[in-house]
């Protein structure tokens, strides 16, 4: 016997218990009564944690005053944070000379907004502004020299100021370098490949700090005498290198994601390599490996931290300087909860960028 | 310049593969294959999985590399120079069996990449143009999705108007319905015909024996890496000469 339906069923609505706050909470914190036990011993143990947290750094904590006799609560000390902050944010950048920094940041602010967000869709005259004037204005008002700005050594930068002085640069000199050296690795040239190859194997396999103290000390040994480049060029030289060769194998990596037909089909049409690699293959390429490249820059955010051991004064070794200082002793809880925070607000907020991005790239299914 | 330019009018000789033979590493793929395709000649090639087919095609526009013989496209000789190479691969469209469109860019600037980047052509013609062809594969209301929104159907036309936009004057055709669910076969076996009766030189790699019957002029059958048999679709489907061409031909129709 034949069954035939002649009506539609219509639309209708799910039920309430799947919806609505009280439908999420009974879907996913009491569905069973272990998970409702471990729900509320978790409540439990994240309250308490929080609670001492915030009176430790806000309720008890003492925000007032200029030397450590003002902090008499029995929380945080902030004021150790606030009486040295000029030096943690320039370090021994000359106080007159600091309104050179913010005007720095400005610029980079102003052109890192018109680049990363989405108001200008025309991307072609941020992008020199952000990538070619802005380190060019920013050299010249950071060291000075000329233009009747007086000379600024880097050995006197030093705090925040130099920490995103050598993050920002060798993220910037990083992704471009990482992009060829990972196109270099895939050529089909024997001497292009294996020259990549060396680099990334050579950079990957040795330590961060060893590339740094090669840099500043054994680099000055090899050059003929006289010839010598300032500390914080050399430290910039390591870092960039040895992020370049990481980000060369995470670009790697989305490279060999990308199916062979869009090569194929770009060649087809007459693209050559260069053009197919611009416009077809690197485009998906380095969105699918937004994830990782941003893993890898915050990394490196971290990672400049460790110019410490050649010396350079960073935000997290001004802080750890300020805290033997005899009027401030016992002050490294304050110090590092402080450098923790500003260093969590950066990649929290590169993490967030990368995850807008990725969303804004999204194309429809992906096959 | 003014010779070559001479001798492309003068030729009516589209494709000449003369003794070509192609080697993966050890493996013999293309065995001492010759084929003068002539202008406006539409031909189908087919056989079993693994007989070369795809390779052979795929030869003709420098996808693959052959080792031995000599490949003429457009009076034009292709060996190891870039520049010929790109230069017949602006002539030379192609359809791939899994229609390979770029899914970061919309319909529309899929079609319009090659014509601006390769040919020089203005954004705003290379547009008008798109949308030219867009319209003739019936879905010019597509043209600002990407191509993941499309069904498999509506890729492979749009794959069609991609290489239709840089005015090719071959088209090749690698299993371009394979991949596609049944009732989205027959829109795009129409634009091929279609195509086909507006004279393009045409070269399909397909086991649509009906798209064969209607408008190939010769049906090619490969086996094992070598042309078995070639003949006009009637002579071809009546009375196969070959043993091989036989069983296969016994087998595909016993389930078509």
């Amino acid at each position: 016997m034949a069954i035939v339906k002649t009506e539609r069923h219509e639309d209708l609505p799910p039920p309430v218990s799947q919806t609505g706050v009280i439908g999420w909470m009974r879907e996913n914190l009491f569905s069973s009564p272990l998970n409702a036990l471990l729900t509320v011993v978790s409540i439990y143990v994240i309250w308490g944690a929080l609670s001492s947290i915030i009176s430790y750094a806000f309720i008890n904590a003492n925000f007032v005053g200029e030397t450590r006799e003002d902090c008499t609560g029995t929380g945080a000390c902030w004021v150790f944070i606030k009486a040295r902050f000029g030096q943690i944010m320039y370090g021994f950048y000359p106080v007159e000379e600091r309104w050179r920094v913010d005007v720095g940041y400005i610029l980079a602010a102003i052109g890192l907004f018109l680049v990363l967000s989405d108001f200008v869709k025309n991307k072609k005259w941020p992008a020199i502004y952000t990538f070619v004037v802005v380190p060019i204005v920013c050299y010249f008002l950071f060291y000075g020299g000329s233009f009747g700005l007086e000379v600024v050594e880097t050995s006197q930068w030093g705090g925040l100021f130099l920490t995103l002085v050598l993050a920002s640069v060798s993220i910037f000199v990083a992704l471009p370098l990482g992009i060829v050296l990972a196109l270099g690795r895939r050529s089909t040239m024997p001497i292009v490949r294996m020259l990549c190859v060396g680099f990334i194997e050579f950079v990957r396999g040795v330590p961060l700090i060893t590339v740094l103290f090669m840099a500043s000390v054994m680099l000055p040994l090899f050059l003929p005498e006289g010839m010598n480049f300032d500390k914080l060029i050399r430290a910039l030289v390591g870092m960039s290198l040895f992020s370049a060769a990481y980000m060369a194998e995470v670009v790697r990596g989305g490279l060999q994601a990308i199916p062979k037909g869009q090569t194929e089909a770009a060649s087809s049409l007459g693209l050559g390599y260069w053009k197919a690699m611009g416009l077809i293959v690197l485009p998906q390429a380095l969105k699918i490996s937004i994830p990782s490249i941003v893993n890898t820059f915050i990394g490196l955010f971290k990672d400049t931290t460790l110019v410490l051991i050649i010396g350079l004064l960073d935000l997290l070794s001004i802080v750890k300087a300020g805290t033997t200082d005899k009027e401030w002793v016992g002050m490294a809880t304050e110090g590092y909860v402080f450098v923790a925070a500003v260093f969590w607000v950066f990649c929290f907020s590169m993490s967030r960028y990368s995850i807008w991005l990725e969303n804004k790239l999204h194309t429809g299914h992906k096959r | 310049m003014s010779e070559a330019a001479m001798t492309q009018t003068d030729i009516d000789v589209a494709i000449q593969l003369i003794g070509m033979h192609k080697w993966y590493g050890e493996f013999h793929v293309l065995k001492d294959i010759n084929l003068t395709v002539e202008r406006g000649e539409k031909i189908v090639v087919c056989g079993p999985s693994g007989s070369g087919k795809s390779t052979m095609i795929r030869c003709i526009n420098r996808l693959e590399e052959h080792q031995q013989g000599q490949i003429i496209v457009d009076g034009i000789e292709l060996t190891n120079d870039v520049k010929k190479i790109d230069e017949i691969r602006r002539e030379v469209g192609m359809v791939f069996q899994h229609f390979n469109l770029f899914p970061h860019l919309t319909v529309l600037e899929n079609c319009t990449l090659a014509p601006i980047w390769v040919r020089k052509t203005p954004k705003a013609e290379a547009e008008a143009t798109a949308m030219k062809f867009l319209e003739r594969v019936k879905i010019p209301e597509q043209a600002m999705k990407y191509p993941g929104q499309l069904s498999g159907g509506q890729q492979q036309r749009v794959a069609i108007a991609r290489s239709l936009c840089m005015n090719p004057r071959i088209m090749l055709f690698d299993e371009p319905t394979s991949a596609l669910d049944p009732e989205m076969i027959s829109e795009v076996l129409d634009t091929m015909i279609s195509l086909a009766e507006e004279g393009m030189t045409m070269i399909c790699v397909t086991h649509e024996m009906g798209f064969a019957k209607t408008v190939a002029d010769r049906v090619l059958f490969m086996d094992a890496g070598e042309i078995i048999e070639q003949a006009p679709p009637q002579e071809f489907f009546e009375n196969p000469q070959s043993e091989r061409t036989q069983l296969f031909l016994s087998q595909i129709l016993h389930n078509g």
